[in-house]
């Protein structure tokens, strides 16, 4: 029905190794960005339903974005290359103090020397690839150890890492070139001369971002390195007799997805908060990562999104609707309410299918294709 | 296949449902106004008090007069849960209610104070936060839409180091002591540190930060250095659960209560009676007013309690926390008042409010008209003081009650503006704001 597949030939190796071989796919990723790129910018724009005001861009899609972002970072190394973290919220930090180290100007006095090393505020595009960059050169040296633990213990590794960063974020004044609040505020954000100013302007940003992330991780886990990644996850003793190197897949993907999620650790920080504290990096920011993650599909990248969605949104959403229908409940009522049927909303759906949306939406995809006799 | 068709229809309910969230429906002489509070997580005993307070006062106005010259009070809660995310979510939420959006937010959190400052400024909508927040706001040259009422951090500081000075005898007495601040790991507990340093340097005590990690339930590590340390006095800054665990092990290292000083936050009901008997001795800082009924109460019973429209049990009505959030509340008030005077009788918008909560002027009389008399001394704010006044009282919890065992105290503003200078002009060039020239201001 949907997807009637006849006299879509394949004709050569590239063609049927194609990132969507199925035409209808293409035409509903492209229908998809055009919505996302032309058509929710334009409703916002002209304040159209459901646009009433900058909710729906400030309070649910941005961060979505930026979350689905850190998502498909954890998810290269948690769910393609097996590698548990419990750092990823750490990760965001050092993105985030990081980029804003670098926008605001680094200034490191070296007394005993007799010279100081001073690196003049970079562009904020510039500091926020760095940011990630920096984050990717944390994210290889907690890798290390993975190369001697593996799975629980490796989680508890990473979990050093979180507090860590924890600590040294909030001790270290340095980093937040000595406020005395401790909080920091984003510079003004500047991209070769367009302010980034209104909800509709972060939320192109950060779609940006995210759609580029998106398709070179989606090439990267396809190709040769994703292989690798996979490989290692799948079996890593068998990998290594294969002649995988596991020291080098393993800090590739630590180093892959500490970049993407310290990319967004700077955007959450720069575009979303605005002004932000140790705090919006903690440990639950972590494990908030690894459910998306888990959720939306261990291995897939479009799971990333859907985990990301789930946890960021249906909390808001269950919170909404009884003072949306008007039910006449405490505020307090309605936040139990919430924790207690997305917990079991939870509970439900990893009995039900433990490899998360990913799954489910591959298989539904699959029935489709053989409609009207699926099986 | 019936399993997954029923899992995605589940899910696809679930989701959709969110889908409702328009229809405002809302009726044009409303004033909107939203309550960003927390009654679930770890500062939930203290957060419920204060939310009570505020929804009882906004009650009464409704109840009593009707609204404010007629335009009755759109009201709508929203839980934080005292996370800087969900802070800004509800923000967003609840900004553009209301026929004219929202009048001003309270936050009740330094962090989501912090977060929501540019925000407010872009959306001109004030963001009041009294006696916490970001102590620098009090330049409203640099910050014309903050309003840190009563008191900030660096007032409460002074005071704090000014009762201590009176119990040890004089401000030479505090030479050579140790004061230790036993804080809150977050923006909120350490706003406090750069004046105590200023006042370290000055009158030349060892002041000792000490912080406690949130939400404060672990600080065995924080009391062994204390009690190895022995400071003549231990500041308080803790919120929720953070105080009384506080007083507890004090209690199990044999540190006097007596030489504790908690903040203003740190010095309600909930805070000393899970402590018990332990707590008996313990001192804290008010925000100029304290436990106890005063003539609005009276009101607050007889227009919401009585009706069956109160938010608590009548017996918490006058306890600290819920006697600030009324204060709280009555302030929002009588700013949007004072903006009705000059933009007329109907539902005002952020930017109309906030003219009205820099030209808010509080006299004796006013307060005793509104019945506050007694708690609280007239305040007056401007365009270059945001702030309004800087008084405060130290009381001690007797094991029953809260006692009030000194004379007003005022934060010395000679101390205190080179440091908010200082701190709100690097602010003001690091966003690139041109402050507004105050003597221009009507």
């Amino acid at each position: 029905m949907l997807y009637r597949e006849t006299s879509q030939f394949k004709t050569t190796y590239a063609e049927d190794m194609a990132i969507f071989p199925i035409r209808q796919d293409r035409i509903a990723l492209g229908v998809l960005l055009g919505i996302a790129f032309i058509g929710l910018p334009l409703l916002a724009t002209f304040h159209i339903w459901p646009f009433g005001g900058d909710y729906l861009l400030w309070a649910i899609l941005l961060p979505f974005l930026i979350l689905a972002l850190a998502a498909i970072g954890t998810n290269i190394l948690v769910g393609y290359c097996g590698q548990i973290s419990l750092g990823s919220g750490a990760f965001m930090a050092i993105g985030a103090y990081s980029a804003y180290k670098l926008a605001t100007g680094v200034h490191i006095p070296l007394a005993w020397l007799g010279f100081a090393i001073s690196i003049p505020p970079l562009p904020i595009l510039a500091s926020i690839l760095l940011g990630g960059l920096a984050a990717a050169g944390v994210g290889i040296l907690f890798g290390i150890p993975s190369l001697r633990i593996k799975g629980l213990y490796l989680a508890v590794a990473t979990l050093a890492a979180q507090f860590f960063f924890d600590w040294v974020f909030l001790r270290v004044p340095w980093f937040t070139n000595y406020a005395p609040s401790g909080s920091v505020n984003a510079p003004e954000l500047n991209f070769f001369g367009v302010v980034v100013q209104t909800p509709i302007e972060r939320y192109l940003l950060c779609l940006t971002f995210v759609t580029v992330t998106a398709i070179l991780a989606k090439n990267l886990v396809r190709g040769n390195l994703g292989r690798q990644w996979m490989a290692i996850r799948d079996m890593d003793i068998a990998a290594e007799l294969i002649g995988i190197r596991p020291l080098y897949a393993k800090l590739t993907a630590f180093a892959v997805s500490s970049f993407i999620v310290g990319v967004a650790g700077a955007l959450w920080a720069f575009v979303y908060l605005g002004s932000w504290e140790p705090l919006a990096f903690s440990l639950d920011r972590s494990l908030d990562l690894l459910f998306m993650v888990i959720i939306g599909g261990l291995g897939s990248i479009m799971g990333s999104f859907v985990g990301a969605a789930f946890i960021l949104i249906v909390p808001i959403m269950l919170n909404l609707i009884p003072t949306e229908l008007g039910v006449p409940l405490s505020t307090e009522t309605i936040t139990h309410l919430q924790l207690i049927i997305f917990g079991s909303l939870i509970c439900y759906l990893l009995i039900k299918e433990p490899r998360g949306f990913a799954r489910l939406i591959s298989i539904g995809k699959e029935k489709l294709r053989l409609w009207p006799f699926p099986y | 296949m019936a399993n997954i068709a029923r899992n995605l229809l589940i899910l696809a309910a679930a989701i959709l449902s969110g889908a409702v969230f328009t229809a405002p429906a809302a009726a044009q002489n409303e004033q909107f106004i939203p309550i960003l509070s927390y009654r679930t997580g770890p500062y939930a005993v203290n957060g419920a008090p204060y939310a009570n307070g505020v929804a009882d006062y906004y009650n009464l106005i409704n109840e009593r007069d009707g609204g404010i010259n007629g335009v009755k009070l759109l009201v709508e809660e929203c839980e934080t849960s005292y996370a800087t995310d969900k802070g800004v979510e509800c923000y967003e939420r609840l900004k553009s209610k209301g026929p004219t959006g929202a009048a001003f937010v309270n936050p009740l959190s330094t962090g989501i104070t912090f977060a929501l400052t540019e925000k407010t400024t872009a959306d001109k909508i004030p963001i009041i936060t009294m006696g916490y927040g970001r102590a620098d706001s009090k330049n409203g040259a640099v910050f014309p839409y903050n309003f840190p009422f009563l008191g900030t951090y660096w007032s409460a500081a002074d005071i704090a180091i000014q009762h201590v000075a009176k119990e040890l005898g004089g401000f030479d007495k505090l030479k050579g002591k140790k004061i230790s601040l036993l804080y809150h790991d977050s923006p909120y507990g350490k706003e406090p540190i750069p004046m105590l340093q200023v006042l370290a340097k000055k009158y030349g005590f060892e002041f000792t930060p000490i912080p406690v990690t949130h939400p404060g339930v672990e600080q065995k590590s924080q009391w062994l250095a204390i009690r190895q340390n022995r400071p003549d006095y231990v500041l308080v800054w803790g919120w929720g659960v953070m105080n009384s665990t506080a007083i507890k092990e004090a209690a199990s290292v044999a540190y006097p209560r007596d030489k504790m000083i908690g903040v203003w936050w740190s010095g309600a009901e909930p805070d000393v009676t899970p402590a018990g008997d332990q707590a008996t001795g313990y001192k804290s800082l008010m925000l100029q007013h304290g436990a106890g009924r005063f003539p609005v109460h009276a009101d607050i019973e007889k227009y919401v309690y009585a009706k069956g429209k109160g938010s608590t049990e009548p017996g918490k009505v006058g306890e600290v926390l819920y006697n600030r959030g009324i204060v709280n509340a009555m302030l929002g008030v009588e700013a949007i008042r004072k903006a009705q005077e000059k933009f007329g009788q109907k539902p005002l918008t952020g930017e109309q409010v906030r003219w009205g909560l820099e030209n808010l002027n509080l006299s004796d009389a006013r307060l005793q008209e509104l019945g506050f008399a007694g708690m609280l001394k007239p305040i007056r704010i401007s365009c270059a003081d945001h702030e309004g006044a800087r008084d405060g009282r130290v009381q001690q919890w007797d094991g029953k009650g809260w006692k009030v065992i000194s004379d007003w105290y005022t934060a010395d503003e000679a101390l205190i503006d080179p440091l908010v200078n200082e701190v709100s002009t690097k602010y003001a060039a690091d966003k690139k704001l041109q402050p507004r020239d105050c003597t221009k201001e009507s």
